[in-house]
């Protein structure tokens, strides 16, 4: 619902110390409302950085950022209302729960922007229901609820404020296939039914590549790539030269092409391959 | 902001400051101490300044970083002199002034000794590790659990307090990041509604401390830990030719505060 | 039987739970073997891991380290020097605020001399590949190289056992990628038993035998190829299969036929390059 423009961003931290550090230098990128971006990057390659710039939380120490035409750091004002409209989901969300039930939890956000009571419980019930949160949850401690559902309500915590734009860091870190796979359908489930800008940040491309409309890969404080899944994964040597895992699938396709096989340089899921491969014996191509 | 602060943190070096036994040096912060309290006069003052830029110079401290480690400390110091020059009685510097000229002189003696009693215990934590420290500090209580007093399980405790701090400061800092992130205002309101606004911070602090500690404490075990008793060291405390000329240095020092104060000077 | 560890009829309940988390689990672990132990969370496996080194002791039935019983009061030190255990959070095991001090702890609590610590620290700490760190702070350090160091915190006690409990799932793929190449090395060159817990498939390939755990009990173990051959049961448990066996396994239903058996991506690829090289050109 919301779109934003950066240019020019860089982040020098500890300026002026002998510890002075460039994080994130000369980023521009326009990303149009409603896309789901993978944003992707081992760690210190400036994309954590970058994405706190996107709420206000840090300054940029040159180039702008405007969200919904609005420059956010234009006044205090701007930058506080900016929290809001730029969801910022952490990583191991589930460490920032803290009041006394999971309904006052994810209420804290909307209570923040000085909401009727009314309204918050509504946005807290909607919250809920976009993660998988059950209603007889709402009057438990936080602390009761297992791993998974924990990660769940703080997830929760920061829909409830409904955010033109949600950016979750690393949503699936440490948790077990189920509940990745979990966490991850929450996540288009919510951005099909709000129509949501979603970025999603990871240093693994194997979950974000099969839901993200576009890829922008971070390396040493800069963008390295930005294009469709297809086009990112067609550099497959060149993303491993950064120390980044391709998808297994990619991995398989290269060693295949390299075996004399003809597949498309750009595969990304198994499925794909299958398909490819399928193709080239001229059966099963219609599974 | 929180990882800023200098004062008590630890800088490897490998000058003669750093060598030095950890007992060494927690006695002679002692002397040092104990000195700068019987120091009553100019020359006296003068005296113990240079003996601390002396040290500094040998544990080659920029004395740059250690004023930045006064820095948190300036409200305290000021306060201590404007206390001083306003409630001392004695001659006015103008007739009729509350300033005397008493006043002006306990103000800066009390600030002078302020900055070198921080400056003096900067220069411990600054060559010497967390650990030679909490090491050093229980071999010299060790006589005291005799009287049944946990100098291990004291010491214990204070090095894992000291290897936390960094985590939970990293820990504190992406709390408050998370909670700005829903809307939660740290900086305006008043006083009541600011503290109120650190709960959103202190609960899961709290919380992950325990965490935490609970792994820490199954970990620990794990590698065997059991107690003070049979523990061997990596690193055992040997005194040294130099710990030997060190402390006779601040003998020296001692009985030279003592001579001056008892000449007055 | 030559095991080291000796698992009968393991049945444990948390205090304050009804349910067992785990439900009559036998199991026996050959010396000098890489057993990697795959399962959900909440399937017991964890569980399971904190039995090895008598910190959970068993509600019925007995855990034997070489012969030791875990629930002898009296064997608890011997059992947890010859089982290390490194865990999930590499901050929350380190104890101390510089490397070598850290990998230090054990051998000190077991009070070794001083030079014979000095050797272990020395040697557990190239062993690992972080002698060059032995005087940096660890809080400065990657989480790969924690979990290192942490690591050789453990076998600087000179373990014959090394359990790890998901010692990756809180890394990136280079840290991850780290301390599997650093876990195998510690099984193939020094020869010491190691026991992986983890969820993730791709760090069992190179295991000897994988054990995968539901709900209190194990449901499938075998050598990795065998029991990813497995494919439907490890769908409905949830945990799926590596990509090489989902694309052999998805062939075979179109007619192919490939060895399920292909775990790593160059095997696979030359099967696939075997059956199809006739379509080359």
């Amino acid at each position: 619902m919301s779109e934003i423009k950066v240019s020019g961003l860089r982040h020098v931290y500890s300026a002026g110390t002998p510890f002075e550090k460039v994080a994130i230098d000369d980023i521009n990128i326009e990303i149009p409302s409603g896309q789901l971006v993978g944003l992707i990057g081992h760690t210190g390659s400036g994309k954590s950085t970058f994405i706190q710039h996107l709420n206000g939380l840090l300054a940029p120490s040159s180039g702008t950022v405007t969200v919904d035409g609005e420059n956010i750091f234009a006044s205090k004002e701007a930058t506080r209302k900016v929290r809001f409209k730029v969801g910022l989901v952490f990583q191991y969300p589930e460490y920032q729960l803290f009041e006394e039930t999971v309904f006052n939890d994810i209420a804290f956000g909307p209570k923040n922007m000085g909401l009727s009571e009314a309204e918050v419980a509504e946005r807290v019930r909607e919250a809920a229901g976009f993660v998988g949160v059950p209603e007889d949850c709402f009057d438990k401690s936080p602390l009761e609820l297992s791993g998974g559902q924990k990660r769940r309500v703080a997830i929760a915590g920061v829909i409830a404020m409904r955010p033109g734009v949600l950016i979750l860091d690393e949503p699936t870190a440490g948790l077990d296939p189920e509940g990745c796979r979990r966490i991850l359908s929450n996540i288009c489930e919510y951005r099909e039914k709000t129509g949501s800008t979603v970025i999603i940040v990871s240093h693994s491309m194997e979950d974000v590549a099969k839901l993200a409309d576009r890829l922008v890969v971070f390396n040493g404080g800069h963008i390295e790539f930005d294009g469709t899944p297809e086009e990112v994964f067609s550099h497959p040597e060149e993303l491993k030269a950064i120390g980044l895992a391709v998808p297994a699938a990619t991995e398989l396709s290269m060693a295949l092409r390299r075996r004399g096989i003809a597949l498309s340089p750009s595969i990304y899921t198994i499925s794909r391959l299958l398909e490819e491969l399928n193709a080239l014996t001229g059966g099963g191509a219609e599974c | 902001m929180l990882k800023d602060i200098t004062l008590g943190q630890y800088f490897p070096g490998n000058t003669i400051a750093h060598r030095l036994d950890p007992r060494t040096k927690l006695l002679l912060v002692i002397v040092y101490i104990v000195g700068l309290f019987n120091t009553a006069d100019f020359i006296g003052y003068a005296f113990v300044i240079a003996i601390t830029g002396l040290c500094m110079y040998l544990a080659k401290i920029n004395p740059k970083t250690a004023f930045k480690g006064l820095k948190p400390l300036v409200i305290v110091i000021v306060l201590t002199a404007l206390l001083n020059i306003f409630y001392t009685k004695g001659t006015p510097i103008i007739e009729g002034w509350i300033i005397t000229w008493e006043g002006l002189k306990k103000a800066l003696f009390m600030s002078v000794r302020i900055v070198l009693l921080i400056v003096g215990t900067f220069m411990l934590t600054y060559t010497t590790s967390p650990m030679a420290l909490t090491d050093g500090l229980e071999r010299l209580l060790r006589p005291l659990k005799k009287i049944k007093i946990p100098v291990h399980e004291m010491s214990m405790m204070m090095s894992m307090a000291l290897r936390f701090i960094p985590t939970l400061i990293e820990e504190t800092d992406k709390i408050m990041s998370a909670q700005k992130a829903r809307g939660a205002d740290f900086e305006s309101g008043s006083i009541m509604r600011r503290a109120k606004a650190l709960l959103p911070i202190l609960v899961p602090l709290f919380i992950s401390a325990f965490r935490r500690a609970d792994e820490l404490a199954i970990a620990m075990e794990s590698r065997c830990y059991h107690g003070g008793d049979g523990r061997t060291r990596l690193k055992q405390l040997k005194y040294e030719k130099a710990d030997f000329e060190a402390m006779l240095a601040g003998a020296v020092f001692l009985a030279a505060v003592f001579v001056m104060k008892h000449f007055g000077l | 039987m030559n095991g080291i560890i000796e698992i009968k009829d393991l049945h444990y309940i948390y205090p304050g739970d009804e349910t067992e988390s785990l439900k009559g689990v036998s199991l026996t672990i050959e010396k000098g073997s890489f057993v990697a132990v795959l399962g959900h969370n909440g399937s017991g496996k964890s569980t399971l891991a904190k039995h090895l080194n008598a910190i959970l002791l068993p509600t019925s039935g007995s855990v034997l380290v070489d012969g030791m019983d875990t629930s002898d009061e009296t064997k608890t030190l011997d059992i947890r020097r010859k089982v290390g255990m490194v865990f999930q959070n590499p901050d929350n095991q380190i104890v101390a605020n510089v490397v070598e001090d850290d990998v230090a702890f054990a051998p000190e609590n077991l009070g070794a001399p001083s030079e014979e610590i000095r050797r272990r620290v020395d040697a557990a700490l190239k062993q690992v590949d972080m002698y060059e760190f032995r005087l940096h702070a660890p809080h400065l350090l990657s989480g790969g190289q924690k979990q290192r160091v942490a690591i050789a915190g453990v076998i600087a006690m000179d373990p014959e056992v090394v359990v790890l409990d998901e010692p990756t799932a809180m890394l990136d793929p280079k840290g991850r990628s780290e301390v599997i190449k650093t876990v195998t090395e510690l099984c193939r060159t020094r020869g010491i038993t190691v026991v992986l817990i983890t969820h993730h498939m791709s760090e069992c390939i190179g295991a000897d035998r994988l054990i995968v755990m539901s709900d209190g009990s194990i449901v499938a173990d075998g050598t990795p190829q065998e029991v990813f051959s497995q494919v439907e049961l490890m769908r409905s448990e949830g945990l799926g299969v590596p990509a090489t066996t989902e694309l052999l396994y998805e062939l075979n239903k179109s007619g192919h036929r490939l060895p399920l058996t292909a775990l790593t991506v160059e095997e696979c690829a030359d099967e696939i390059a075997k059956e199809f090289g006739n379509v080359r050109n």
